[in-house]
């Protein structure tokens, strides 16, 4: 994955960006993946979404650094990780979090699959 | 090694009225803030994030901070 992703230009990095947030309803990009988180704000991200028992799907950014140079310039967001609701930016570790906290989070992540 | 009255300058700047308190969370380069503005009223959590974020930019992409957590609000809200 890592190989393919290096041969691949920057507009077809942001395309595959769009079909990930498009096709998963749920989509965090993080450092690591889900099940060996690289950074401690990702891994919070990926205990709350496993608590909540959201179905989501994960990038992890960390094999070219150009997937998160374009990310962020297309989400307008400067930090990983970012988690996308039904195509939209819902935010980073702390907005994640905070929403979690206040009980935000559960029934965006649960409208539909309940 | 970021500073931090520089920090809390930056973002009064770019929100006036706003109360800034910056903390330091370890190394000098994982911060904390918590901003209650104004401007924050009409905004999502997202936009408000945005808003402190784009005031420190220069300094997150100068790598003088690695961190920046955020608590943001509005006034109202207190």
């Amino acid at each position: 994955m890592s190989s393919e992703m290096l041969t691949m230009t920057e507009e077809e990095i942001l395309d595959q960006i769009k079909n990930e947030v498009d096709g998963n309803r749920v989509f965090l990009y993080m450092k690591g993946t889900p099940e060996a988180p690289m950074c401690g704000f990702s891994n919070q991200v990926v205990q709350i979404l496993n608590h909540i028992g959201a179905e989501y799907g994960a990038r992890d950014i960390l094999p070219d650094p150009r997937i998160r140079q374009v990310l962020s310039s297309w989400s307008d967001w400067p930090t990983i990780p970012q988690l996308f609701v039904d195509g939209k930016l819902v935010g980073g570790c702390d907005i994640v979090t905070e929403m979690f906290q206040a009980e935000e989070l559960q029934p965006l992540l649960g409208s539909e699959a309940s | 090694m970021a500073d931090l009255a520089e920090i809390t300058k930056l973002i009064e700047d770019a929100l006036p009225g706003a109360t800034v308190e910056v903390v330091d969370q370890g190394g000098g380069d994982h911060l904390a803030a918590t901003v209650i503005a104004p401007q924050f009223a009409d905004a999502s959590r997202l936009e408000q994030h945005r808003m402190v974020y784009s005031a420190v930019q220069a300094r997150l992409d100068g790598g003088e901070i690695h961190a920046l957590a955020l608590k943001t609000r509005a006034p109202e809200d207190v």
